[in-house]
């Protein structure tokens, strides 16, 4: 490891000191800002919620038929909602779903793009004519549209439903990436070497040309958890994603529609925290984006 | 470019036949199939749904009920709804100007924002009205939009009261331009800040990219007007690959349509689909999922064909 030590031994030459990629890439995160502040936020947030029982005194299923539709006042932070439950206390509760949903939901996706794209990358001819295809017809589907579908047979999700669900619905972005990169260096030198001294396919894939795809998965997923957290509120705040009692960021706006004139806060927290996640994982794909591939431009896609 | 725009159209042939295929699939494997109204009614016998199955076809081979299906779809005979018996073309044909008059406008107001805003931040790069033009926009993009839709309208409808709440028009009046637009800020306003975002990003990224041009460079040292040498030579190329990300946020545009529609009460086609959905009526979301994905296909058509007369490297290749 490179450090700033002043006594230089007299044997070591005049080099820079020798960084690798990820060092310089973790250098150039942390000059972006926003990034930073980002992921500040994102792990205080996910702390704050994964301690939820520590950090509210209240149960978030306890309705209180004299308290309903309080105020924020210093017992209640954000109020309390339509069951008299302190809306803060279910926000935290709400956000380990929430987040949960948006992380394990990429991984599902990514493991399944990732596959798709090796596949047609990998293989080309007409695999990759059949699974481009198929590609170009998940994208000629609004995902809200068939989300509310899925809803719909399911009669609501629970939380392992939706993850699959949304895995299923948005793994596309990652397998045009991956495809890329294999297009791209399938024929290049270096794995024709690997090739000629018998490596295998599978050693190929996974030791020389899928690790050049790391940076813009990790940039796509990483958009792709603020995009799922999206997807998932939207569909729970329409009613069909995860069923009340058990909070989520998009259910406990459920009833905001109706209950906004007379108790706005219920409309405005659960939502502002949505925001605040989302706004944190975009500025950090944003950063990661700059950090791990300067020249790339990703669509982001929702 | 005749040659150009026939193979694309060709090309789009095989999706829209996946779509049809996928649309037809996904409604074949919903739990208790067409016939799930009736299931739970204790009058519905074992043998009334075997009479009935046999009489709508269900028993059928299911590519044979796949190409009639499709016979019909073609023909415009698209079934009736469940819950209210209509036909399922006249519903949507009731819905689908709405939305369209809502994407619409969204699409022109997004346009019209995004092209200015974008060249300005890309000639005063980092100048204070770039960080915060850029701050913005990057903020509205990660807001839900049903969210911001809620607290538009009560800042502005239950607050200030500037704008109504929700609806097209006001109940009972009779047509009246103003009337007509002021129910149309706030719907506008929530998919359009959302959307605006991904294009001002976009126009300033592509912007960048083509005032580092050595032709820029030339225009101006033949003593171009700096403004004839931005909005000429810069933002022709510039917004030539805008025509393609205008085109893949279509589905966004009826994403973001559906769920304005619920929050504002507007009679469009993503409504519909809610309300389809919440009855389980599959004719009217299977007409909906089709007539959407078609008009996100031929939109993407579009956009090639006009990529292909704005820029004829394309065509050739």
């Amino acid at each position: 490891m490179a450090t700033k030590s002043v006594a230089v031994p007299i044997a070591v030459p005049l080099a820079t000191p020798e960084r690798s990629q990820w060092q310089m890439a973790i250098e150039r995160f942390r000059a972006h800002r926003p990034a930073v502040i980002g992921l500040f936020v994102l792990v205080m947030l996910s702390l704050l919620c994964a301690a939820a029982p520590l950090v509210s005194p209240y149960d978030p299923d306890r309705t209180r038929l004299l308290e309903l539709y309080e105020p924020p006042s210093l017992t209640h932070p954000f109020g309390t909602d339509d069951l008299g439950r302190d809306l803060a206390t279910r926000i935290l509760y709400g956000g380990r779903v929430s987040l949960s949903v948006g992380l394990l939901a990429v991984t599902v996706a990514v493991s399944i793009g990732t596959l798709v794209g090796v596949l047609a990358g990998y293989y080309g001819r007409w695999i990759d004519s059949l699974l481009m295809r198929f590609v170009d017809m998940m994208y000629s589907f609004p995902r809200l549209f068939l989300l509310i579908l899925f809803g719909v047979f399911f009669k609501g999700m629970t939380i392992g439903v939706i993850v699959i669900v949304l895995g299923l619905l948005s793994w596309m972005t990652t397998s045009r990436l991956v495809r890329a990169t294999f297009l791209s260096l399938k024929n290049r030198e270096f794995v024709e070497a690997a090739r000629c001294i018998g490596a295998s396919d599978r050693r190929i894939i996974v030791r020389h040309i899928l690790p050049n795809s790391l940076a813009p998965i990790i940039v796509a997923a990483t958009l792709g958890v603020a995009a799922a957290i999206i997807a998932e509120s939207t569909l729970s705040f329409l009613g069909l994603g995860i069923q009340p009692p058990t909070p989520s960021w998009g259910n406990m706006l459920n009833h905001a529609t109706t209950d906004m004139a007379k108790a706005p806060w219920i409309a405005i927290f659960p939502g502002f925290f949505i925001f605040l996640a989302v706004v944190s994982i975009n500025f950090i794909g944003d950063g990661l984006r700059d950090a791990l591939d300067p020249r790339h431009v990703v669509h982001p896609s929702r | 470019m005749g040659r150009y725009v026939v193979r694309r159209l060709l090309q789009a042939l095989p999706l829209l036949f996946a779509i049809s295929v996928a649309s037809f699939a996904i409604l074949k494997a919903t739990p208790g199939g067409p016939l799930a109204a009736y299931e739970g009614n204790p009058d519905f016998t074992e043998a009334d749904r075997v009479r009935l199955e046999h009489a709508f076809g269900l028993d059928r081979p299911l590519p044979i009920q796949y190409l009639s299906w499709l016979g019909s779809f073609l023909t415009l005979d698209w079934g009736y709804s469940f819950s209210s018996h209509q036909p399922v073309l006249t519903l949507i044909g009731e819905r689908l100007p709405n939305t369209l008059y809502l994407m619409g406008t969204v699409f022109v107001v997004v346009l019209l924002l995004a092209i200015p805003i974008g060249v300005l931040t890309a000639v005063r790069q980092y100048s204070i009205f770039d960080h915060v033009v850029t701050g913005t926009t990057f903020t509205f993009l990660s807001t839900p939009t049903f969210w911001l839709g809620l607290l538009l309208i009560i800042l502005f409808g239950l607050q200030l009261r500037w704008l109504p709440l929700g609806g097209m028009a006001t109940l009972g009046a009779p047509f009246e331009i103003g009337d007509r637009l002021r129910h149309l800020v706030l719907p506008v306003a929530t998919i359009a800040l959302v959307q605006l975002g991904s294009h001002v990003r976009y126009l300033r990224a592509s912007m960048l990219e083509t005032i580092g041009q050595d032709y820029m460079r030339t225009a101006r040292a033949k003593g171009l007007a700096e403004r004839v040498v931005v909005m000429r030579h810069a933002l022709k190329n510039a917004a030539i690959p805008l025509v393609t990300v205008v085109a893949l946020d279509v589905p966004e545009l009826f994403v973001g349509a559906l769920v304005t529609e619920q929050i504002f009460g507007w009679p469009g086609m993503g409504r519909l689909f809610w309300d389809a959905a919440t009855r389980s009526d599959y004719p009217v979301l299977q007409g909906i999922l089709v007539v959407s994905s078609t008009l996100i296909v031929l939109a993407n058509l579009l956009a090639d064909v006009m990529y292909g007369y704005l820029d004829p490297r394309i065509r050739f290749s």
